[in-house]
């Protein structure tokens, strides 16, 4: 049933990077650098204005897509990858969504296991593309009959 | 500070120790994720998953992990950054980052990249692009 989910996605949903989102964020990993935090170094700097850190984008929402409900319990976070056009500014409009890549299972030593591939976009204000973040969820055989149910 | 831009392939970025890992890291990570998942800041619910204790949240290591690049962050930026998950990281554990830059072509700059624990075992592994900004004046110039 994963399977038939594939190429489906969300509406794209408005996101806005908050100052005091960032600056929380950079604080959780420890790395409260003034270019991600200080308004003053962020307009010093070659980017001119504060950026966010590389996996900032966790913290958007980018919508649900209809049909798909993964259980709460057995997921395994498998990979992860970012690919960026350039750095996030501290203000800016992000239009994200996420669409399921793929769904295949494989049979290991753990029994059978599914593996989700998910993918949020995230463009600007004008449509371009800003940033991919790819997610492989691995999801165990328990897991899984817990969504039929 | 000597820039990145400079370095040679084969080299590697002076490693980041963590302190060791405090249940308030999580706590604070999931709120400035929005990732709640229990198993991460509460132990029944860790348990009862059938973890030995709390994990950290993959996404607090691999977010730690780019702060390697972030000094350099005025030179370029982190184009491409892939993770594989491939062990957990538990309260007390001490994690280390590293970089090998492995590659470099035309202004891309590729990293092989690491967390490891206090035992040596990788608990990520991936690498990263780091891209030069090109209207840069070369180091020379600058003053």
């Amino acid at each position: 049933m994963l399977k038939e989910m594939i190429g489906r996605r969300s509406e794209k949903t408005k996101n806005v990077i908050e100052r005091g989102a960032v600056k929380k964020f950079a604080e959780a990993i420890r790395d409260a650098s003034p270019l991600f935090t200080d308004e003053e170094a962020g307009k010093q700097s070659v980017y001119g204005r504060n950026i966010a850190p590389p996996t900032f984008p966790v913290t958007f929402d980018s919508g649900s897509i209809p049909g798909l409900n993964l259980p709460p319990k057995g997921l395994i976070h498998g990979e992860q990858k970012y690919v960026y056009t350039r750095p996030l500014y501290v203000g800016e409009e992000v239009y994200c969504w996420i669409e399921v890549k793929d769904y295949y299972e494989r049979t290991g030593s753990f029994g059978k296991m599914g593996f989700l591939i998910m993918v949020r976009y995230g463009e600007d204000a004008e449509g371009e593309m800003l940033f991919s973040e790819e997610r492989v969820i691995i999801i165990n055989e328990a897991a899984r009959k817990e969504m039929v149910k | 500070m000597s820039g990145i831009g400079q370095m040679e392939v084969g080299k590697t970025l002076p490693v980041i120790r963590l302190e060791p890992v405090s249940r308030l890291d999580l706590i604070k990570y999931a709120g400035a994720s929005g990732d709640f998942n229990p198993i991460h800041t509460i132990d029944e619910e860790a348990e009862s998953a059938g973890l030995p204790g709390i994990i950290a949240h993959g996404m607090w290591t691999m977010g730690n992990l780019a702060k390697l690049f972030t000094l350099y962050l005025g030179e370029g930026f982190i184009e491409t950054y892939s993770i594989r998950f491939k062990g957990m990281v538990f309260l007390g554990d001490v994690v280390s980052l590293q970089a090998e830059l492995t590659e470099e072509e035309s202004g891309k700059l590729i990293f092989e990249v690491a967390a490891v624990n206090q035992d040596d075992k990788r608990v990520l592994a991936g690498n990263l692009t780091f891209s030069l900004l090109a209207n840069q004046p070369p180091a020379a110039e600058r003053s």
